[in-house]
């Protein structure tokens, strides 16, 4: 029998993972005793818990499958807006894993991942375990490229919140929304591209407003943004118009939006060497792939993972799969519901080569929905195909300026139904 | 008689209940009981009102008159009176069958307030029907309902709830046989939007759906019959074998969790 588990020192939280993992082989007896094929996944977000559950899921026990996330729950950025906007709770954004492990036997280990040995095929713990696989997959989303705005760094993250990870940074934004003067402005620094959900920034600036607009009338939003273009950009536009009027100020490259330094200490944002004191400063920084892609290194000097389209392996290393915000892989945005979209793709071929079970040819698809106001939902979609260089986009819609109201309103509710629909197709 | 029922997650059982739109909802409830109680019963007839032009509405999912069959939902004869979720052949919802087995029973008050929000009755009901808000529509509908309840010798034929060539549609797409195992891994994409066994608004529920009726939803989307650009993009590039596909594997699909 392989080696399933740590070769270091068995801590209690290996030891617990352990425990765990017998118990789940008791629940699936036809492989007790059987050397199982190992797959351990990284990052427990869209694209690693998919690829968790699915693997476990469709193999019915025949691969052993371990994931392994520092968090014990998973705030989603993915409607983390709408709680800025009000229009959600907390609490309804935070899944935990007990049902990966109930449901389809998975043991989750709450731990970071530090170190991939590609030779020995083991992934190294913070905890000082060692998990070995057969097959590893990594899905650690982002992380933020050091100096991209100078004046910032992560240890300025709690006087100006970046909230492009979700839990207690979407918290304090939030809170200091709330408490802003009333007058005051909103600065927030955009990212250059390529960044994790290209509407992100702008839907958020939409959910800020509603909520300033309702708490703080008069207060300012500036947008202090590197890129000429962004995402949805004629349908946001539309929609600050019609809801925020006068509200939305956006400093685009033309003047100096690409030329930025922030001061913490004082709260002033400096655009083209002119400096403006601002009461709430949203930083997001440029962005590469989560580190452990590039400490495993299979990252190249983009920053990003590139992968093999057809089955989402990296390019480096074909028992590597690398999905969601960390790859590299052609035309798709990097956002949860891409991640979600090629886990399933990955899983069939993790699947296929441990197991032998039938593997189909991928296909992929993405759709986005954002929120402008109340009941003002657009959407923007496209369908995907894998080729030899890329994965390549084949077709797309995206809403309309002057929709009618009726339409807005579906389309708000259809990304309800969605987030029910891949929150339980994540961790259910 | 006028009262919204409400499961109880603790007593597992239906009681009354009042809150904001409780009380609207109740009002419109008297309204429509009231209206039922004007409509004399001898006077039914298949074609009498606007009972079956609303049925109208139903029709897509569900079949009524003699030799209905359940379709996307259970047939509708001989409802009032039955427990909800109670035939036997029917793949109900787990939402639905608790229901029927915490006490809901259909009747005129439970029947309205169900076709006026189902899922404000059976919370993660799969019918996925918006509601019909106007209780004089609610009432006429129940009243020409109410006619294929008890026994009685003129109820017409049961209409099929949507044949291919409504859509233009060859039949014989209706014959090609899906692999369960390719539908598998097709629906993968689909479940990102469609939640197994649904339970919410916004993204209707599509398992347990008979194979037709699938497949016929399908190709309208993707021959643009049936207009809506998501959809349209999915069914788009699916062949007629994954469509054949697809609908194997939601036929049989279990509901989620
Ligand atoms: C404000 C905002 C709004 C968004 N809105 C949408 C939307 O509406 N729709 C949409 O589809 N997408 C949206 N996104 C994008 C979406 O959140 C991401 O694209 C998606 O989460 C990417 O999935 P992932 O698996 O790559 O990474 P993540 O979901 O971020 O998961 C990564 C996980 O890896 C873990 N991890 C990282 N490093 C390690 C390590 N070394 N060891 C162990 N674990 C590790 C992290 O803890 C994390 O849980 C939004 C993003 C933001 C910021
Ligand atoms: C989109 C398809 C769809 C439409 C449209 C629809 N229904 Fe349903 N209906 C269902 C499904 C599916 C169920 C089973 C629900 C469950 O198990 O949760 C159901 C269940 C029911 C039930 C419960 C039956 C029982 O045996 O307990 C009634 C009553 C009902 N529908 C009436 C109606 C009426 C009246 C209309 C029109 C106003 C309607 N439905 C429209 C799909 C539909
Ligand atoms: C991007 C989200 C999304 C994806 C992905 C998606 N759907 Fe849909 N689907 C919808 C929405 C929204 C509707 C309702 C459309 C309408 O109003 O006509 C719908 C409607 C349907 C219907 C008709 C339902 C009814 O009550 O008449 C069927 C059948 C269906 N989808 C099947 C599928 C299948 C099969 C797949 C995967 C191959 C899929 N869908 C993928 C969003 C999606």
């Amino acid at each position: 029998m392989k080696q399933r588990n740590d070769t270091g020192g068995l801590s209690r939280r290996r030891f617990l993972a352990a425990t765990a993992a017998t118990s789940t082989a008791l629940a699936a007896p036809a492989v007790l005793g059987q050397a199982r094929p190992r797959v351990v996944v990284v990052g427990g977000g869209a694209g690693g818990a998919t690829a968790a559950r699915y693997i476990a899921k469709d193999s019915k026990g025949a691969v052993d499958v371990t994931l392994v996330d520092p968090s014990r729950a998973y705030y989603s950025c993915f409607f983390s807006n709408l709680y800025l906007g009000g229009f959600r709770d907390f609490a309804s954004i935070g899944h935990t894993y007990g049902a990966l492990a109930a449901n389809h036997g998975i043991n989750v280990v709450h731990d970071w991942a530090v170190a991939v040995d590609r030779e020995k095929r083991t992934v190294g713990l913070a905890g000082g375990g060692s998990l070995g696989y057969d097959r590893l997959v990594l899905s650690p989303g982002i992380d933020f490229r050091p100096g991209s705005v100078p004046g910032w760094d992560l240890a300025q993250q709690n006087r100006m919140p970046h909230a492009y990870k979700a839990g207690s940074q979407t918290q304090l934004l939030k809170a200091q929304v709330a408490a802003m003067r009333q007058g005051g402005v909103y600065c927030m620094v955009a990212p250059p591209n390529p960044f994790r959900c290209p509407p992100g920034p702008y839907e958020r600036i939409s959910m800020v407003a509603h909520a300033l607009k309702q708490s703080n009338p008069k207060a300012k939003i500036l947008i202090v943004d590197p890129k000429a273009k962004f995402s949805k950009q004629g349908l946001f536009e539309d929609g600050w118009q019609r809801h925020y009027p006068g509200m939305v100020e956006r400093v685009g490259p033309d003047f100096g939006g690409d030329k930025v330094e922030v001061r913490p200490a004082s709260m002033e944002v400096v655009v083209d060497g002119e400096a403006t004191k601002v009461d709430v400063c949203n930083v997001i920084p440029a962005q590469q792939a989560g580190r452990i892609a590039a400490i495993a290194g299979v990252t190249d000097k983009s920053g990003w993972a590139p992968v093999v389209p057809h089955t989402m392996q990296s390019r480096a290393d074909a028992n590597i799969h690398v999905l969601g915000d960390a790859s590299l892989q052609g035309d798709m945005p990097k956002s949860g519901f891409s991640a979600n979209s090629q886990a399933k793709v990955c899983a069939m071929a993790v699947r296929g080569a441990l197991t032998g079970s039938k593997v189909f040819p991928a296909r992929f698809s993405n759709t986005c929905w954002s929120l402008i106001g109340t009941d003002d939902g657009v959407k923007v979609g496209a369908a995907y195909k894998a080729t030899d260089a890329k994965i390549a986009k084949t077709s797309g819609f995206i809403s309309k300026t002057g929709e009618d109201a009726e339409l807005r309103k579906a389309t708000y509710k259809e990304s309800i139904g969605w987030y029910a629909a891949i929150s339980a197709d994540m961790f259910g | 008689m006028f009262l919204l029922f409400r499961r109880h997650e603790k007593t597992r059982g239906w009681s009354a209940f009042a809150d904001h739109d409780g009380l609207k909802k109740a009002v419109s409830t008297l309204l429509a009981a009231a209206l039922l109680a004007f409509l004399p019963a001898a006077a039914w007839s298949a074609d009498a009102g606007r009972g079956k032009a609303l049925y109208g509405q139903c029709k897509r999912c569900h079949q009524v008159g003699g030799g209905a069959k359940h379709r996307i939902g259970p047939h509708l004869n001989d409802l009032f009176g039955r427990a909800a979720g109670s035939l036997a052949d029917y793949r109900y919802s787990r939402a639905m069958k608790g229901a029927g087995s915490g006490g809901l029973v259909w009747t005129e008050a439970t029947l309205d307030a169900f076709i006026a929000a189902p899922r404000a009755v059976v919370a993660r009901s799969r019918m996925s029907f918006a509601g019909l808000e106007k209780a004089e529509e609610r009432a006429e509908l129940l009243a020409w309902l109410r006619g294929f309840s008890g026994a009685r010798s003129d109820v017409p034929a049961a209409e099929p709830t949507v044949t291919p060539e409504e859509y233009g549609l060859d039949p014989k797409l209706l014959a090609i046989e899906g692999d369960p195992e390719y539908g598998a891994y097709l629906a993968g994409e689909c479940t990102t939007c469609h939640k197994p066994g649904g339970g919410e608004e916004g993204i209707p529920s599509i398992t347990g759906w008979p194979p037709e009726e699938f497949v016929i939803a399908l190709h309208a989307y993707k021959r643009g019959k049936r207009v809506h650009p998501a959809m349209q993009l999915v069914a788009g590039r699916l062949s007629d074998e994954e469509i054949a596909a697809l609908a194997a594997h939601f036929h049989r699909a279990e509901d989620g969790p």
